[in-house]
C-alpha cells in the first residue's frame, strides 16, 4: 500500500509498488486527466509536477511518489500561473485534438515557475519533450508567451 | 421530475462515462423522455413528427456530395435540436470530433440560422446510428462541406417553428415576427417571448417543407464565417475534463492489452500464459483468433491480458510466451520492396491517363528529365492511441470508443458478436487525434470480443503506442517515376508519370495490384497541367500489410513527386519555379475532371467541383505575393514553392527554411495560401492548416515505417520520430483567400494543407543547398561529414 498525495489529498493505493504513477491515477484514483500517450517517456502527455516538477507520470513508479506532492492538470488551476496559462490557451484556441494539452500545459507551467520570462530556446527546451500530433507548437509558443505577458512574438 | 438544467448536466456526463455511468446511463433515459414533460420541444431520441425520410427530397436525386455517402444526409430539426424550458437548445453533433473542431463548427451552424445564443446552447454527440443521423464517416474532409447546408436548414426550420408558436400566440401573422438571438419578437408591438417560453407551443407544430425555408441571408450571419465562437470542449480540453476513449470508466471495468501477431497475415502457434497468470492483477487470458485475408476491419487476433489495471495488463502480456506463425507476408523487407517498385516503375505499366503522343514528343525534346521518388509507409500515430470499452447486459452490446466511424463500427460490433445492429450502441467519445487511424475499428471489436469473452463484464482496451505502430492501417510506400521533354524554349512537351503503390482496395479485396480511382484521383492522373502530350501509367504493387488512410492519403507522394518534379524542371529551363509552375499550369479555365480520367472527383459533381486552375493560379500568386517571393536571400537560405489541388481544395505553399554548415535544418517561415471556398469558421480552419504544416513537415523529415522479416521496426517515439516543438515551423502564416458568396460550394479543410508541405520544403532546400531530395524522410541526408 503506498499512500500518495495528489491535489492536495491522500490516496492510498493498493498498487504494486512499481506501479507507473499515471496508471495509478487513471486506472485506481480515476483522475483521467493525465494522458497515456506513449510509455516510455518520450511523448510527455503524461506530465504531472511532482514537489513542482515536471515529471513523466508513466516511468515514475509510485514509490518514488510517497511522501511527495503530486499535482495534476485536474488541479493545476489552483496555481496562479497555471491558471494564466490555461486562459492562454483558451484565449489564442491552442488546442486541436486536446489530448496532448494536459501535458503541454503541465510542461508549460512548470517553465513559467521557473523562468517567467523564457526566451524561445527555453520554450524549445522546457516543451520539445511533449509531442503534439496535431501541430499546435506555434500556438503553444505564443501561449506561453502571452502567459508570461511577453508582447514581443518575433525571434 | 428534474430541472432541465440537471437533465443536460447529466446528458453530457453520459459520454463522458465515468464511475457513476450507471446513473448517467439512466438519467439520460429519463432525460429523453422528461423532455416532453418539461416542454423540450425538438427532441433526440423522440419520435419525431415527421421523419426525415419522409420529406420529399428532390436534393436527394443526384448521387453526388452527401447525396452520394452511405445514408446520405439528415436535417430533421426533431432529430438534430432539443430546446428545454429555461431556453437551453441541445444540438447533436453527429460527426466525431479529432481536433478539427467540429463540434463546435457545425453545431455553430445550426445555432446561427435557429438564431440561438450560443451561450445557452449545449452540444451533445450522436451515437452511431445514420440512418437517424446521415452519414456519419469522420474522413475526407467532408464534415462542413456535406452538411453546412443540411444544418442551416436544421437551423432555419427549428427556428420558423418557434416564430410560427409564437405568431400563433399573438394571433398574429407570421411574416409580422422575426426571431433574435433566442427570442421571437413582434416588430409592431415590441411583444417578444424567449424560446424556452415557445418550445412546447412549437413541438406541436408540423416541421415546415423544405423548400419554404427561409435561409439566413449572410450578411445577418453571426457566427458563420466570423471565427469569434470559442472552441466548444476547449474548457474541458485544458483542465483535464475532456473524456477521450482511452478515458471511458466503467463499474466493474477489467482492462485489457491484446499481444498481436508481429506479421499481418500470420497467427498463434502456440502460447504459454502461466507467467503471465502470475502477474499481481491479472485475471485472465485469452486468445482471439484471427481472420482470413482480405483484412477489412477485422481483428488481427493473438493474445488479450485482461486484468484491473493497464499496467498489470501490460505486465503479463510481457510475461506471456507466445510462438508465432508468421504466414505469408513473412519475408516483407522495405529495402527489397523498395527496390521491387523501383523496377515496377521503370517499365510500362497500365495505362491510366493518356493524352496525345508522350513517346514521339520526348523523341522531339531538346531536353529530357527524368526523376524518381520514394515516399515511405507512415503510420497515423495519433496521441491517444486506439482504444474502447465494451460491455454486453441482457445481449446488448453497448460501447465507448473514439472512433471516426461510428456506423462501420456498430455494423461490425454486430457481426462479430451476431447481434442485431438494434442491440449495438456505439457512443463516440473526443477522439485523441484520428488522422485516418480511427477510420477503421478492428480497436472495436476488438473490445466487444473480450467483453463477450468476460461474460458481458465492461472491458476496456487500451492500444500500447507499439501496438499502434506495429498494427497500423499504413499509409503506402510509393515509387513515383516521373520524365518530362523540354523543347527548345524551355517548354514543356511531353510528361510521362509512372506511380507505383500499394493500394488501399487490397485491405478490403483480394488480388489488388493497382491504385483505385480514389487514390489516383488524388492528385496523380487529375493533374491540371496544359501538357499536349502526357501519359500516366499505374504498374502493379503487391501489398504485404494493411494499407489505409492517413489524413490527404495518396495525395502526399502524388504532390511530393510532381511539384518536386515542376520546380526540377524549372531548373532545367534555367526558370523561375513560380512562374514555371503557372506556365505548366496553363490558363485560367474550369476543367471538367471526367476529360483528365477522373470519374471519382472526390466524390463531388463535376459540374459543381470542375478543377479550376485560376482557383489554383490565386493561391499560387497570393502565397507568392505574401512571402516576398523572389527576394534575395543569404547563403544557406532558401525559398521553395508548391501547390496542389486535394479534396475540392486549392493550396500553394512557400516554405522558408536555412541550412547551417553542418546541415542542421531549421524552418523559420511557412506561408500557405488556402482556396476553400466559403469559409464556415475561419479560425478552426487556419488550426488545420497549421497543423497540417507541421504533420507535413513531420513526414517530410522525419517519418517512415519500415519492414523487416514482415514486422514494423519502430517501436515509440524514438523510432518513429514525429517533429517537435524545436524543430518545428517557427512561424506559420495562413492566407485564406477571401469568402466572396456563401452560395458557392465548400472545399475541405482538414487534409489539403498536408500534400504541398513536403515537396515546398524539399524545394527550398535545393534552393538553399542546390541539394535534390527524392527520398522521404530526408533524416540525415543534409548532415555533412
Amino acid at each position: 500500500m503506498t499512500t500518495l498525495n495528489i491535489n492536495g489529498k491522500n490516496h492510498k493505493i493498493d498498487l504494486p509498488a512499481d506501479t507507473p504513477i499515471l496508471w495509478a491515477l487513471r486506472d485506481y484514483v480515476g483522475l483521467t486527466g493525465t494522458k497515456f500517450g506513449c510509455g516510455m517517456a518520450l511523448c510527455g502527455a503524461c506530465t504531472v509536477h511532482l514537489d513542482g516538477e515536471p515529471t513523466r507520470a508513466c516511468v515514475t513508479p509510485i514509490s518514488a511518489a510517497a511522501g511527495k506532492v503530486i499535482v495534476t492538470i485536474e488541479a493545476i488551476d489552483q496555481d496562479a500561473i497555471g491558471k494564466k496559462v490555461q486562459e492562454a490557451w483558451l484565449t489564442l484556441g491552442v488546442p486541436q485534438c486536446g489530448y496532448c494539452q494536459s501535458g503541454q500545459i503541465m510542461a508549460a507551467t512548470a517553465l513559467l515557475k521557473q523562468k517567467p520570462n523564457p526566451t524561445d530556446t527555453d520554450i524549445d527546451t522546457a516543451m520539445s519533450g511533449n509531442i503534439c500530433r496535431c501541430g499546435t507548437y506555434p500556438r503553444i509558443r505564443a501561449a506561453i508567451k502571452q502567459a508570461a505577458g511577453i508582447t514581443e512574438i518575433k525571434p | 421530475m428534474k430541472k432541465p438544467l440537471d437533465h443536460l448536466e447529466l446528458n453530457t456526463t453520459m459520454w463522458n462515462a465515468d464511475d457513476n455511468i450507471e446513473i448517467a446511463n439512466i438519467s439520460r433515459r429519463a432525460f429523453l423522455k422528461n423532455m416532453a414533460l418539461t416542454g423540450f420541444v425538438l427532441a433526440a431520441g423522440f419520435p419525431s413528427l415527421t421523419k426525415a425520410d419522409e420529406i420529399a427530397s428532390p436534393l436527394k436525386k443526384e448521387k453526388y456530395g452527401a447525396d452520394g455517402m452511405p445514408h446520405g444526409w439528415v436535417d430533421n430539426p426533431l432529430i438534430f435540436v432539443a430546446i428545454a424550458s429555461d431556453g437551453t437548445v441541445t444540438i447533436i453533433c453527429h460527426r466525431s470530433e479529432m481536433g478539427q473542431g467540429v463540434r463546435t463548427s457545425l453545431p455553430m451552424v445550426v445555432a446561427d440560422e435557429l438564431e440561438a445564443n450560443w451561450e445557452h446552447v449545449r452540444v451533445e454527440q450522436a451515437p452511431g446510428d445514420e440512418p437517424r443521423y446521415g452519414n456519419q464517416d469522420t474522413d475526407g474532409s467532408r464534415s462542413m462541406r456535406h452538411f453546412f447546408l443540411p444544418m442551416r436548414r436544421v437551423g432555419a426550420a427549428a427556428r420558423t417553428m418557434l416564430e410560427s408558436a409564437a405568431a400563433a400566440q399573438w394571433q398574429v401573422p407570421v411574416q409580422e415576427v422575426r426571431a433574435k438571438q433566442h427570442h421571437v419578437l413582434h416588430t409592431a408591438t415590441g411583444r417578444t417571448l424567449g424560446y424556452g417560453q415557445l418550445a412546447k407551443a412549437a413541438a406541436k407544430l408540423p416541421v415546415p417543407a423544405r423548400e419554404t425555408l427561409r435561409l439566413k441571408n449572410p450578411v445577418d450571419f453571426r457566427y458563420i464565417g466570423k471565427g469569434k465562437t470559442a472552441l466548444y470542449d476547449g474548457k474541458d480540453m485544458v483542465t483535464g475534463r475532456a473524456k477521450y476513449g482511452i478515458d471511458t470508466r466503467l463499474k466493474g471495468m477489467l482492462y485489457a492489452v491484446i499481444a498481436r501477431p508481429p506479421v499481418f497475415g500470420g497467427k498463434v502457434l502456440s502460447y504459454d500464459a502461466k507467467d503471465a497468470l502470475k502477474v499481481q492483477g491479472v485475471i485472465e487470458v485469452i486468445e482471439l483468433k484471427g481472420s482470413p485475408p482480405p483484412a477489412n476491419f477485422n481483428p488481427l487476433g493473438g493474445i488479450a491480458v485482461i486484468a484491473n489495471n493497464t499496467w498489470a495488463a501490460i505486465q503479463g502480456r510481457k510475461a506471456l510466451k507466445i510462438e508465432w506463425d508468421k504466414g505469408p507476408h513473412g519475408t516483407y523487407d522495405s529495402l527489397t520492396y523498395k527496390t521491387e517498385l523501383e523496377a515496377a516503375a521503370r517499365k510500362p505499366g497500365k495505362v491510366v491517363r493518356n493524352n496525345g503522343d508522350v513517346d514521339a514528343a520526348l523523341q522531339d525534346a531538346v531536353k529530357r528529365i527524368e526523376a524518381e521518388y520514394y515516399a515511405p509507409h507512415l503510420a497515423q500515430a495519433p496521441m491517444e492511441p486506439p482504444a474502447a470499452t465494451a460491455r454486453i447486459v441482457k445481449g446488448k452490446c453497448e460501447i465507448w470508443s473514439c472512433t471516426q466511424a461510428p456506423q462501420a463500427s456498430r455494423e461490425s460490433v454486430a457481426k462479430w458478436l451476431k447481434l442485431p445492429e438494434d442491440d449495438v450502441t456505439i457512443n463516440v467519445t473526443l477522439l485523441g487525434g484520428g488522422f485516418g487511424r480511427k477510420s477503421k475499428p478492428d480497436y472495436v471489436i476488438e473490445a466487444a470480443l473480450l467483453s463477450q469473452a468476460m461474460k458481458g463484464k465492461p472491458v476496456k482496451l487500451t492500444w500500447t503506442r507499439e501496438d499502434d505502430l506495429h498494427h497500423s492501417y499504413f499509409h503506402t510506400v510509393s515509387v513515383e517515376r516521373l520524365e518530362a521533354g523540354l523543347d527548345a524554349q524551355g517548354k514543356t512537351i511531353a510528361w510521362l508519370h509512372r506511380t507505383v503503390a500499394p493500394t488501399i482496395s487490397s485491405t478490403f479485396g483480394p488480388d489488388s495490384k493497382h491504385e483505385m480511382p480514389a487514390e489516383l484521383g488524388m492528385g496523380v492522373i487529375n493533374v491540371p497541367f496544359a501538357i499536349a502530350n502526357l501519359r500516366i501509367e499505374n504498374p502493379e504493387a503487391e501489398a504485404h500489410t494493411r494499407i489505409g488512410w492517413f489524413r490527404s492519403v495518396s495525395n502526399i507522394p502524388h504532390a511530393f513527386a510532381i511539384q518536386s518534379f515542376v520546380s526540377e524542371l524549372a531548373v532545367a529551363a534555367g526558370r523561375d519555379p513560380k512562374d514555371f509552375l503557372l506556365d505548366l499550369i496553363g490558363p485560367p479555365r474550369r476543367i471538367d475532371p471526367r476529360t483528365l480520367g477522373d470519374n471519382w472527383n472526390q466524390g463531388e459533381s463535376p459540374e459543381i467541383y470542375p478543377v479550376d486552375t485560376g482557383r489554383l493560379r490565386g493561391v499560387i500568386e497570393a502565397v507568392a505575393h505574401e512571402t516576398g517571393w523572389g527576394r534575395t536571400l543569404p547563403k544557406g537560405r532558401g525559398l521553395g514553392i508548391a501547390a496542389h489541388y486535394s479534396f475540392v481544395t486549392y493550396v500553394a505553399v512557400v516554405v522558408e527554411v536555412v541550412v547551417d554548415e553542418s546541415g542542421k535544418l531549421r524552418i523559420p517561415r511557412i506561408d500557405i495560401a488556402v482556396d476553400c471556398g466559403p469559409q464556415i469558421n475561419p479560425e478552426r480552419i487556419r488550426s488545420q492548416i497549421e497543423g497540417a504544416c507541421i504533420m507535413g513537415v513531420s513526414l517530410a523529415t522525419l517519418g517512415e515505417i519500415s519492414f523487416k522479416d514482415g514486422a514494423v521496426m519502430q517501436d515509440n517515439f524514438h523510432s518513429y520520430q514525429l517533429t517537435r516543438m524545436d524543430d518545428a515551423p517557427y512561424e506559420i502564416r495562413v492566407h485564406l483567400m477571401p469568402t466572396t458568396d456563401f452560395n458557392t460550394p465548400l472545399g475541405g479543410v482538414g487534409e489539403p494543407g498536408l500534400p504541398p508541405i513536403a515537396p515546398a520544403l524539399c524545394n527550398a532546400i535545393f534552393a538553399a543547398t542546390g541539394q535534390r531530395i527524392r527520398q522521404l524522410p530526408i533524416r540525415d541526408q543534409l548532415q555533412k561529414g
